[in-house]
């Protein structure tokens, strides 16, 4: 009796868990692959099979368009926050020499994703807007004479406030595997006369890779499924898959909704897959 | 690397962090300045005399919609996410410790719910209420929306917790004649409980600021982060500024209060 419910245990307890994932993820997304075959008019949507929600998706030149502008955002956001983050946790974890102070330091990069991410979007509006910070310094500055017109609501803004928003998602996980790298490592390239660039190339680069790739993991799936920095700092001059969606949503239009999900979610699935063939996050945990 | 001299590289850095917090801290200043501004004053600099006008504004009911409505809600589903996360992501935690077929699927169902966009989490779970003819609401639908995207981290991070946590505790426990219960009650749940802390902290964090995956689960009340997006879309006054301060002011105090509390009861615990 006691043998039975001991190898019961883990199956006890590991029920909640598959129950809520099951039930709120699981089975939505089987819905929506069901779902994006039907039809739909403008009063409901209707239990069919066709494949035109798909033909229209994948057939028309505006999704190709926003879906190379996604991939854009994700390959520029990815590029600044992988450097930034790369710097900012070698700094904490190599530089710093108290734990306390490495603590403190994280912390300080840490507290402002406390704070909503539409508030963290529209704080740029005073700083980028065509009388904002910067632009006023400048002119007053005497540097332009007409304020700059792309800073705000341009693909520049949405790129500033994505770096802004998602940096912290690469910074914590290469922080966390670096501080790992045992530092006696270091001390041996540097007694075997390597110099700082080749301890940080050789070393520490390979090294820090499982963290680079559960930052990259975290940063390209946010990135893809975007759609209110996009919409917020693009004034809506710049679109993205997750915006399509949104708006397909708004419109009462889930079963062409449903199919832009699917593609979406083939894509980022495709996407996690290839960045975990690199790294295996179990051993990283 | 010790005692040795700074290089020059390390100012180098340090000056690299420096930018980079400004980057992080410069705006959101920007916007705890500004909602500062004067009755008469915009969206934007130079500040037009200081006021506290923003604030009553906010106060005043249906001014700029039913902030105070929302702000209770998004504090009550936070809680409640916060409370499920903890005891879900803990006995999850402790299941995976052992073998059990299914392991591997549910370890990959839990990354999964990490990297499947919000969005369309949201589209799902706002359809399936649909089709089963339940009304979505914040406290059904939302919860769960919002557990879909804490319960993932609050997993992982037991796994890191249970990971490096050593065994041979619970067998000086079972040497001694505790019975299991005992063991996790009074051994393994006090050395893991500032982890569960984290855990809890983090989900309320998550949930509170959670927008995404509230737009189709919500049903026809707003939470908080619903309610400052679609202020985003028609409000042009430093009201929008007032509501970002304020709301952040709140959470830095519910984690504030939260460690204070710890620290209490860690010295306390020390003294007794």
């Amino acid at each position: 009796m006691n043998n039975l419910l001991a190898r019961a245990t883990p199956y006890i307890q590991a029920t909640p868990l598959l129950l809520i994932l099951g039930f709120f993820l699981a089975i939505p997304i089987l819905l929506l692959l069901v779902v994006s075959f039907w039809d739909y008019d403008f009063a409901g949507m209707y239990p069919d099979f066709m494949t035109l929600n798909y033909a229209e998706t994948l057939g028309s030149w505006v999704t190709w368009k926003t879906y190379g502008n996604t991939l854009k955002f994700a390959a520029i956001v990815w590029v600044i926050t992988a450097f930034v983050g790369f710097w900012v946790a070698y700094f904490l974890a190599f530089h710093v020499r108290s734990a306390t102070s490495q603590m403190v330091l994280f912390l300080v990069c840490t507290v402002p994703f406390l704070t909503s991410n539409i508030i963290r979007m529209i704080s740029w509006i005073p700083v980028l807007g065509r009388n904002g910070l910067i632009n006023s310094g400048l002119v007053g500055a005497g540097v332009i004479d007409q304020p700059i017109e792309w800073l705000l609501y341009s693909d520049f803004a949405v790129i500033l406030a994505m770096v802004h928003l998602y940096t912290l998602f690469m910074v914590t996980p290469i922080f966390n595997t670096m501080m790992r790298i045992d530092k006696s490592l270091v001390e041996a390239a540097r007694d075997g006369g390597a110099a700082d660039w080749q301890i940080i190339w050789n070393v520490i680069l390979p090294l820090a890779k499982p963290g680079i790739a559960i930052g990259t993991i975290f940063v390209v799936t946010l990135v893809m499924a975007d759609f209110s920095t996009v919409q917020v700092m693009s004034g809506g001059q710049s679109a993205s898959v997750a915006l399509m969606m949104r708006n397909q949503m708004s419109l009462l239009q889930y079963p062409a909704a449903a199919a832009n999900a699917v593609v979406l979610l083939v894509l980022v699935l495709f996407m996690v897959a290839g960045i975990l063939r690199i790294v295996d996050i179990r051993k990283e945990l | 690397m010790g005692s040795e001299k700074r290089t020059a590289g390390f100012y180098v850095l340090a000056a690299f962090f420096v930018l980079f917090v400004l980057f992080l801290y410069g705006p959101l200043s920007a916007v705890f300045i500004l909602s500062f501004q004067g009755p008469q004053g915009g969206l934007t600099f130079p500040l037009n005399g200081v006021s506290v006008r923003w604030f009553q504004n906010l106060f005043e009911t249906q001014a700029v919609g039913n902030f105070g409505a929302s702000f209770g809600r998004s504090l009550v589903l936070g809680l409640m996410v916060m409370g499920a996360t903890v005891l879900v992501s803990l006995l999850a935690g402790l299941a995976f410790r052992r073998k059990f077929i299914g392991a591997s699927p549910l370890f990959y169902l839990t990354v999964a719910s990490l990297v499947v966009p919000s969005i369309i989490v949201s589209l799902g779970i706002g359809v399936l209420f649909q089709q089963i003819g339940i009304q979505p609401n914040w406290f059904s639908s939302g919860f769960g929306a919002h557990l879909t995207w804490t319960l993932p981290f609050g997993v992982l991070i037991m796994f890191a917790v249970f990971n490096r946590f050593s065994p041979s505790y619970e067998e000086a426990a079972r040497d001694l004649g505790a019975s299991s219960w005992q063991t996790f009650y009074h051994v393994v749940l006090p050395m893991i409980a500032p982890s569960l802390i984290g855990v809890g902290l983090f989900g309320f964090s998550l949930s509170y600021d959670e927008f995404a995956r509230t737009l189709m689960t919500s049903g026809s009340s707003n939470t908080l982060p619903l309610e400052i997006y679609g202020m985003t879309t028609n409000v042009t006054t430093p009201v929008l500024y007032a509501l970002g301060t304020v709301t952040t002011v709140f959470s830095f105090l519910v984690i504030l209060v939260t460690l204070g509390i710890i620290l209490w009861v860690n010295r306390r615990r020390a003294t007794a």
